[in-house]
């Protein structure tokens, strides 16, 4: 059950070898998270954080199985990850995600489908299929990893924005959706982070580590806030940069 | 009794849940309710955390279960339904020259709550508590229900008080009174500039009076921190009383005057404003004031005047601290106080008081020594890992904290504070095999899944 500050003390997270989801695990266990279940793909990758998160103060990690980009997988990874949490959950971290160089893919119709089922449709899929367990459970929080690659398009990465773009609407109506039964859904929206998922690219202004990321999404998670910037400056930025005219936007973004 | 689902919270507004809520209006309605789990009994919702809710279960409201039979003067007793409140015997009680032997800071809680939570007031170091005078209750339980009492079941009786629910639901109990002259206080005040001097004066002269409690100021450092106010007295005899006093010798309890209407946005309650309330309470208590006449409502519950007071505190809610050591540990009193205000956590006036013995309830709070309770608003980010530096200190003294309050425990510092626990989930277990009876409380501290 979650205490007076929201501590979790059960999680599960969907796409369980994310850097910056590990990294908030790592300090949820070090409060009160005790059971952990990772649904995840890497099998290796799965090993090690298992052994890190016990490390970290767990004392049940289980992993569970999950194909994102199968989103008609989604309803039995969910059924298998609460089955795995002892049957409820206190938090759902849904952090599943990959990015891609638009220049590659957006020739690509395969690629641009693989995307969208990875980092939208399967989500989305996944949360329909939570939605009736977390208001069977009566309690709970779901934390959605958007991004701020959503928040406007820009050219270098509109499809992956437009997958964070989708999650992101989602995730406000389904919190909306779910409010009035105590359940918190939040969206954070993290600028680039240095991570495996980023590792080679440009850093965008205002990078933070993963570990500054983690802090950020660990004090949101106990705020009452619907939408989270990561970091907090970020929405100041975005509120500047979406009133400007396209042309000018264009020549900012090409910038950076 | 047809149950619909509401979002329940404690007194603190921390961590609502939602469950199927009904409302039995007969003890047959009861039984139903017990035949499926998890389901939790519910009073007037006073605990400060999350004892009496139960996410995705049924809660079972008491107030229904509501009758009082005239007093038996014989014996001094009142037999009353589990969702009478201590407010509705005092209406009728007082009148008739007896209070409740144990009340806490608040009248509005109902005997089924108050057994739950084996509750303890002013006069605990004198008459121990709410357990030590209940004469014997009838218990709805999944396996049907008993009549208890310390002789039939001293098991069944003493788990049940403290257990927070967990062996069934108290559909009535039969209280031992306490017979007044009068409803007013004879109240001693005494003003003192730091902690060291109020202890003092509790530990050598509390034994002489029957009511004792000091409101410590936690939010002021240096020499004068811990400063408190303290008030000690007893029930005012016929012969005490003049004036309107006199005119009026067994006045009722009156009712709230105010009420706060809504949740503030961001709460009233801040480092400054508290700061500020907790100055002037200190001020407006004389320096040393003998055999002054109190109501009893001032004495015994003034936060009663001001109704849902709780919702100063804004949309995150608070909490309350509330622990106790024996009395080789008191110094455990200056450092939780000490922690709090270096860590700049805004702290309403601290309630310091001093326990008796306890009884032998594996879950129930009271122990011979200090006791200390701090409200607490949520919101500094520091406070979580603050408190739970507390509860290593506490529990490395062999205190514990108390349920009724608690509202962020560990299941780990639970088990180390109450190792009896395992007592009362024996108990609870003869009663209740299936484990039914389950809250959120009950879930965050490992007591049930």
């Amino acid at each position: 059950m979650r205490n007076a500050f929201g501590q979790p003390q059960s999680v599960l997270v969907l796409g369980g070898t994310s850097d910056i989801a590990l990294a908030v695990l790592d300090r949820l266990c070090g409060e009160r998270t005790r059971t952990v279940v990772l649904a995840g793909r890497d099998e290796t990758r799965l090993a090690a954080a298992t052994e890190r998160l016990l490390a970290a103060g767990a004392t049940t990690v289980e992993c569970v199985p999950m194909e994102a980009s199968d989103p008609s997988s989604a309803p039995a990874t969910i059924e298998a990850g609460l089955a795995a949490a002892g049957g409820r959950v206190d938090l759902v971290i849904v952090a599943a995600s990959i990015l891609t160089d638009q220049l590659e893919v957006e020739n690509d119709p395969a690629a641009i489908s693989h995307l969208f089922d990875i980092n939208l449709t399967w989500p989305a899929a996944a949360l329909a299929a939570l939605r009736p367990r977390l208001l069977a459970q009566g309690s709970g929080q779901v934390a959605i990893i958007s991004s701020v690659g959503g928040v406007l398009p820009r050219r270098d990465n509109y499809s992956y924005g437009a997958t964070k773009a989708g999650l992101d609407f989602i995730g406000i109506g389904y919190g909306d959706s779910l409010r009035d039964a105590g359940i918190k859904v939040q969206v954070f929206r993290p600028g680039f982070v240095r991570s495996k998922m980023t590792t080679g690219l440009d850093e965008a202004p205002m990078t933070i580590d993963v570990s500054e990321a983690a802090d950020a999404i660990v004090a949101g998670l106990a705020s009452n806030a619907s939408v989270i910037w990561v970091p907090s400056k970020l929405r100041l930025v975005f509120g500047v940069m979406r009133h400007l005219p396209r042309p000018l936007f264009r020549f900012v973004a090409s910038r950076r | 009794m047809s149950g619909h689902h509401e979002l329940l919270a404690g007194w603190g507004n921390t961590a609502p849940s939602m469950a199927e809520v009904v409302r039995p209006r007969t003890e047959a309605e009861v039984a139903l309710a017990l035949s499926s789990g998890p389901i939790i009994a519910r009073g007037l919702g006073r605990s400060y955390g999350d004892p009496a809710q139960c996410a995705g279960g049924t809660v079972l409201l008491n107030r229904g279960l509501w009758h009082l039979s005239p007093i038996d003067l014989a014996s001094g007793t009142i037999t009353v339904g589990a969702g009478v409140s201590l407010d509705e015997i005092l209406r009728v009680s007082v009148a008739a020259g007896y209070f409740v032997a144990v009340t806490p800071g608040t009248r509005q809680v109902t005997v089924g709550g108050a057994i739950a939570a084996d509750i303890h007031g002013k006069n605990h170091h004198l008459d121990g508590s709410f357990m030590n005078h209940v004469v014997s209750f009838r218990l709805a339980t999944p396996l049907g229900e008993v009549t208890v009492t310390k002789e039939s079941d001293p098991g069944l009786f003493w788990a049940t008080g403290g257990a927070m629910g967990l062996t069934g639901v108290v559909l009535e109990a039969t209280l031992a009174l306490m017979p007044i002259e009068s409803s007013w206080v004879s109240v001693d005040t005494e003003r003192f500039e730091n902690l060291d001097g109020v202890m003092d004066a509790m530990a050598t002269g509390d034994a002489d009076y029957r009511y004792s409690v000091a409101w410590v100021d936690c939010m002021t450092e240096g020499p004068r921190m811990g400063r408190a106010v303290l008030t000690r007295g007893d029930h005012a005899p016929r012969s005490a009383l003049e004036g309107r006093s006199a005119r009026h010798p067994l006045e009722p309890p009156a009712a709230p005057l105010l009420s706060v209407p809504l949740t503030p946005p961001s709460g009233l309650l801040n480092r400054l404003s508290i700061s500020a309330f907790n100055e002037a309470w200190f001020r407006k208590a004389p320096k040393k004031a003998d055999g002054e006449l109190h109501s009893l409502s001032s004495f015994f519950h003034p936060l009663d005047g001001v109704d849902r007071w709780n919702r100063m505190h804004g949309p995150r809610g608070f909490l309350q601290y509330q622990f106790v050591v024996d009395d080789a540990h008191g110094e455990v009193v200056r450092t939780a106080i000490e922690r709090l205000s270096s860590n700049k956590v805004p702290s309403f006036l601290a309630v310091l008081k001093r326990f008796g013995p306890g009884n032998p309830g594996p879950l129930s709070f009271p122990l011979e020594g200090w006791t200390l309770a701090l409200d607490i608003p949520v919101g500094p980010p520091q406070l979580p890992a603050v408190l739970d530096q507390l509860d290593e200190i506490v529990s490395e003294a062999g205190g514990r904290l108390y349920l009724a309050k608690d509202s962020r425990l560990s299941p780990e510092m639970f088990a180390t504070m109450y190792p009896r626990a395992a007592d009362l989930m024996d108990v609870a277990r003869r009663v209740d095999p299936e484990g039914r009876l389950s809250s959120d409380l009950s879930r965050r501290i490992g007591l049930t899944d």
